[in-house]
């Protein structure tokens, strides 16, 4: 008989199984903010604020105090948690309807306030749990139930870069676009991850890394070729790099 | 008790919030209650605290909300577009059992309105302004000493059930200066313990704390909403308010609260001169309404007299009241206008002629 090593994740994370769709990269952001907690030993005082939309659930799969923010107000929520409890890490974790939308004030303020807190922004370009409408961050062109003729530019607007205008705020610390679809884009995540962790702890200033992301199940497409499709298109409009580093080199 | 001191209504809120623990304030300037966030802007600095302006008043709602979660005494105030704009947040604030206190300086609306005195956010004070099945506590002061002394037991209150506790002010009380002892400071260590369910961090000792207004399984969002209902029943039982003036022997029975309960009083004095039996019926506490107390009246006044500064709201808890027993008469006036003792008097003589 085989030995068979019970696999154990990360003690940050409570261990209940994630509700995502098959190749969504949510677990994977979860894992690897969860290691970074680990990491930086940091679980026992970490509070975080989920947000509303696919990752609602998050306040139940790490293990750290945690509380749902209304749509797009976990910044501020965050604020008040930060603000009454200093000594405590905070992170919200976002989507980019929440962050994208009906957030963009908190997000803004928040950033430019330096707020102490650190946000973790998934950006797959869709609104995920209520059913693939377009986002501020879908592609032009692109199809979803609320464009169903595709995203026009004289309509709709262009796709909104929430990093390119928070690169602007003097208040933030730490800012980075990553992706998670291959080993290495991993392991550089969880470097931006933790660093923008570190911004807070560190007392720079606001943290947050953007993470581009698949939605399989909204795009209408495989796991395997959502990822093509990220790197296709997404990445394109949206380019991949660090905007601001103030926390410098991780010792 | 402190010697008397001469002070402006919203600043007397304030300092009374800071005498009862609350170190933590976020809020957003509006007008006619800036002065409170500015008295805690200079105020809360000098006592370790934290100030903070918020962008908007949807923010400030919800670094209330973080805050409470941590289980500290947190607070805001605003005026009725900005009461209007916290309405989400007090949704989640009571779903997730939140202690917090809030101060709505009513003025004149609907929509921008004007920045007069106004009791027209009865309605979406008393009755739930946001989503859901919930109540706030609700207290109507009538004088600047009475705000202090519920603000400070709003704090107990909201502590005691881990609910948001509302001062309903008008632009009037909010505005006028009169003198006022406040308490002493309270012992920072003295207040209700919340580290059992509040998100202060787990130490790696426990499991984590949840704080969530939200529940996925409609069985189990009903199970939540009946432990709501049952802490607002308790609330009930034990927490109304009320004061009775004049009203042992009357047949008229004035039914106004806040601003307008102290000038009834006026106009009862008025009416007795005239040989008119007249008393006042001042509730407290808007939610839980008196009820029980106001209907015992029912059995020797021949007509309740409902005075607002609004086109009637309360008035219909005052029918709910007297459930058709004797007639239900009223006067109200709109967009801050603020009626003077004569004129709420001319209307009673009007109604008994």
């Amino acid at each position: 008989m085989a030995y068979v090593e019970k696999f154990k994740g990360p003690h940050a994370l409570s261990g209940k199984e994630f509700t995502y769709c098959p190749g969504c990269h949510h677990g994977i952001v979860h894992r690897l903010v969860a290691e970074v907690i680990d990491e930086l030993g940091i679980e026992g005082k970490t509070l975080m604020v989920a947000p509303v939309g696919c990752s609602v659930f998050a306040y139940e799969f790490f293990n750290v105090d945690g509380t749902v923010a209304a749509h797009g107000r976990a910044p501020a929520v965050a604020t008040g948690l930060k603000r009454t409890t200093p000594d405590k890490v905070v992170f919200t974790y976002q989507g980019d309807g929440d962050l994208a939308a009906i957030g963009t004030a908190e997000i803004i303020h928040a950033a430019n306030r330096g707020e102490k807190i650190t946000t973790i922004f998934v950006n797959n370009a869709i609104y995920g749990m209520t059913g693939g409408q377009m986002a501020p961050t879908t592609l032009l062109g692109m199809k979803t139930t609320t464009s169903p003729y595709g995203r026009d530019v004289n309509k709709e607007g262009h796709p909104l870069h929430v990093s390119e205008v928070l690169k602007e705020l003097r208040g933030v610390a730490y800012l980075s676009r990553n992706k998670v679809d291959t080993p290495q884009d991993v392991i550089k995540t969880k470097k931006a991850i933790k660093k923008a962790f570190l911004a807070q702890m560190n007392n720079i200033g606001f943290g947050i890394v953007e993470i581009l992301s698949t939605c399989p199940t909204n795009w209408g497409l495989t796991p395997i070729e959502s990822m093509k499709w990220l790197e296709e298109n997404l990445v394109k409009e949206y380019p991949l790099g660090t905007f601001i580093d103030k926390v410098g080199d991780d010792k | 008790m402190s010697e008397k001191v001469m002070v402006k209504g919203t600043e007397a809120i304030g300092e009374a919030a800071l005498r009862a623990g609350c170190r933590h304030y976020f809020g957003y300037p509006i007008t006619p209650q800036s002065e409170l966030t500015e008295y805690m802007a200079r105020r809360l600095p000098e006592l370790e605290g934290v100030f903070l302006q918020a962008e908007s008043e949807v923010s400030a709602v919800n670094m209330i909300y973080g805050g409470a979660c941590t289980g500290k005494r947190v607070m805001t105030s605003t005026s009725s577009p900005g009461f209007s704009l916290m309405q989400e947040g007090m949704s989640y604030i009571a779903g997730a059992e939140l202690p917090s206190v809030f101060v709505n300086v009513v003025r004149g609306g609907p929509g921008l309105g004007d920045i007069q005195p106004a009791q027209c956010d009865y309605f979406q004070a008393t009755k739930g302004g946001g989503h859901g099945d919930y109540r706030l506590v609700v207290y109507g002061p009538e004088s600047l000493q009475e705000a202090v002394e519920l603000t400070i037991k709003s704090f107990d209150i909201a502590d005691k059930y881990r609910n948001p506790v509302l001062i309903l002010a008008d632009g009037m009380l909010g505005q006028m200066m009169e003198p006022v002892s406040f308490p002493e400071f309270k012992d920072l260590n003295s207040f209700v313990d919340h580290s059992d369910w509040a998100m202060v961090g787990t130490k790696m000792e426990r499991d984590a704390h949840r704080v969530t207004s939200f529940n996925i399984d409609p069985y189990g969002l009903e199970k939540m909403n009946i432990k709501f209902q049952k802490k607002y029943k308790e609330i009930v039982e034990n927490e109304k308010m009320y004061e009775e003036y004049m009203l042992d022997d009357a047949e008229v029975v004035i039914v106004a609260y806040g601003t307008i309960g102290r000038i009834a009083k006026s106009v009862a004095k008025m009416a007795r001169e005239k040989g008119i039996k007249a008393g006042v019926f001042r509730p407290i506490t808007l939610w839980p309404y008196p009820y029980e107390a106001l209907a015992k009246h029912t059995d020797k006044a021949n007509m309740f007299f409902t005075v607002e500064m609004s086109a009637g709201q309360m008035i219909e808890d005052v029918k709910l009241a007297v459930n058709g027993k004797k007639p239900v008469e009223f006067y109200g006036r709109m967009g801050g206008v603020v009626p003077t003792p004569g004129e709420i008097f001319a209307k009673l003589m009007e109604l008994v002629k």
